[in-house]
């Protein structure tokens, strides 16, 4: 019995020895700040002075409405907008995904070559980076930017893309899905469609179903848990995103029009230093994301990993 | 039955998305080569006449360009090293040994995974100020050396290796320690790989975290510089390109020399919430 206990606890601390290097790492930069943050949501603080227990004095001006001049209006009015911004962005989801899907139904076959273009559309989702953020400005520049020589050659008048208000979000969906086509998403609905048994089309086409009936009646069905996949996750990233490319590009102009949460977050917590704003902003981010992660644990097919 | 003249249709269009994909790289490479006062916006001129190094040697010579370049190198590298490492020890103890409070914990490693990074990067800002790490290569290299991804991910596949060969090992004398170095690691090269790619190129592209904890121009890495650029230098683009060439070159090979490793990894690095 001694022995077996000693043994126990032996192979309790050479265990520990093993997890300690990653898990103290955990504690000190994972864990411990999540609950910090929760903590520091509830003071006012600028880091160089005192913090000032507040309660949820910040939640209630991010997320609060009060009645001025006889108008109901949002008290922060920067975060809905901000917010608005990040779902916008959002519309390069379905975009990416019809694009993704397209690609991978051309890769779905046995041709020579085929590896080489699979790794020819993946480059830019492994490659991407400030380099390449900083070449779209390049490409996007309204006066020199080869995008608009194009469009001028061909004739027609190039819009002020990145520089204008309306028009810097949607440049920043075509650049996220030329970033992202032939990426990730497109590997998951190629291996989804090459898991679509084949006997499935031999029966359609023996019923008389066109192609195009055939993608719809059968393709689109049975890849809905890889796309279901890939939207929650896409939101999920969504809701994070945007900071790279609004910073090294717009830094979130003009007007705000391509400022993000995280942009957000990043602006009080680093530049103006509301510490306990900006964690207040990450929690409801936060919560946002854990929302979409239990629709997924709820609705979510065998492909829910995370 | 697939025709020739489908066949034909499908390479065109795989062509027309490959050249999609590869020609902003291109057009970067080229616009780095041209002279600074060549027409930079004449796409006519996709190989420059003129091609010649001068904002590569510009870029070398009048900026901080190759202290930067070594800063990314060191940093990234260090943290490839470390992450991969932390994690496979990590990733042993949970897939291979029973220890007190064992599930739970990988249960919080789990939990954690969904969190977004702007929620615990505040705080551990904050953390890194106490110790007085801020605008030193310890803030930007340590907090990345431990990953709750990584660790989940080897674990997974560890959990994958049949225990036959571990068993010979442990009849044979062969501690923990052998047990891990010996036959684990080298049955798990892929997975290694893959993460070192992974987190190679993660860390390569950071861009918001070492802008938040460092402020002098000596700790910049690569993101940090090229995205400061235009406020340092003025807007030239041809340098600029040529700083950009520099950054994603290495990327570039990395994932060349990787590409056979990682195809099974993407996969898994798909899930990563």
């Amino acid at each position: 019995m001694q022995l077996i206990k000693k043994s126990n606890i032996q192979r309790n601390v050479v265990a520990w020895g093993y997890l300690f290097p990653n898990l103290s790492g955990f504690l000190v930069f994972t864990l411990i700040p999540v609950f910090l943050a929760f903590a520091l949501s509830l003071f006012r603080w600028d880091i160089f002075h005192a913090p000032v227990f507040v309660g949820l004095d910040n939640f209630r001006d991010l997320l609060g409405f009060s009645w001025r001049d006889g108008v109901l209006a949002a008290n922060d009015p920067e975060f809905w907008q901000y917010l608005g911004n990040t779902l916008f962005l959002m519309m390069g989801i379905p975009l990416n995904m019809l694009v993704s899907l397209l690609i991978a139904m051309l890769l779905n076959r046995k041709l020579r070559g085929i590896g080489f273009f699979r790794t020819v559309f993946y480059l830019p989702t492994i490659c991407g980076g400030v380099g390449l953020f900083l070449l779209w400005g390049f490409i996007f520049a309204p006066e020199i930017g080869i995008m608009n020589k194009v469009l001028e050659a061909i004739g027609i008048p190039g819009p002020p893309w990145l520089t204008d208000y309306y028009w810097a979000k949607p440049t920043f969906i075509l650049i996220g899905l030329w970033g992202a086509m032939g990426g990730t998403n497109m590997l998951l609905y190629l291996a989804g469609l090459q898991s679509i048994p084949p006997e499935l089309y031999e029966a359609a086409r023996v019923d008389g179903a066109g192609k195009f009936q055939q993608f719809i009646c059968i393709t689109v069905p049975m890849l809905s848990p890889t796309s279901f996949f890939i939207f929650i996750m896409g939101i999920i990233h969504g809701f994070q995103g945007g900071f790279n490319a609004a910073f090294v590009l717009t830094q979130g102009g003009p007007a705000g029009s391509t400022t993000t949460l995280s942009y957000y977050i990043y602006n009080h917590a680093f530049q103006w230093f509301n510490m306990g704003y900006a964690a207040a902003i990450s929690l409801v981010l936060f919560a946002l994301v854990l929302v979409i992660t239990i629709v997924n644990w709820r609705f979510g097919g065998k492909n829910n990993a995370v | 039955m697939p025709s020739k003249y489908n066949t034909f249709m499908v390479y065109c269009i795989l062509c027309l998305i490959g050249i999609s994909t590869i020609f902003p790289f291109l057009w970067m490479l080229m616009t780095s080569l041209k002279d600074a006062n060549a027409d930079i916006s004449n796409f006519s001129e996709l190989l420059p006449v003129t091609m010649n190094l001068d904002n590569y040697r510009y870029i070398f010579a009048e900026t901080d360009f190759f202290r930067v370049f070594l800063n990314s190198t060191f940093v990234t590298v260090s943290i490839t090293i470390g992450q991969v490492f932390t994690s496979s020890l990590a990733a042993y103890a949970f897939a291979r040994m029973k220890f007190f409070g064992r599930d739970r914990i990988f249960l919080g490693y789990l939990m954690t995974l969904m969190i977004p990074g702007a929620v615990t990067m505040i705080p551990a800002f904050l953390i890194l100020r106490k110790i007085g790490w801020i605008d030193t290569y310890w803030a930007l290299i340590i907090p990345a050396l431990f990953s709750a991804y990584g660790t989940f991910m080897l674990r997974q596949f560890f959990m994958s290796l049949p225990a036959d060969l571990e068993e010979a090992a442990r009849i044979d004398g062969c501690s923990h320690w052998g047990i891990y170095w010996h036959v684990i690691l080298p049955l798990s090269r892929n997975a290694l790989l893959t993460l070192g790619i992974i987190t190679f190129m993660g860390s390569w592209k950071a861009l918001m975290w070492p802008l938040i904890v460092t402020h002098s121009s000596k700790l910049y890495t690569l993101p940090l510089a090229l995205s400061r650029f235009n406020e340092m230098n003025g807007v030239q683009w041809t340098i600029l390109m040529a700083g950009s060439v520099i950054m994603t070159l290495p990327m570039l090979l990395i994932f060349m020399f990787g590409q056979r490793f990682f195809t099974k990894g993407i996969m898994i690095g798909a899930v990563k919430g």
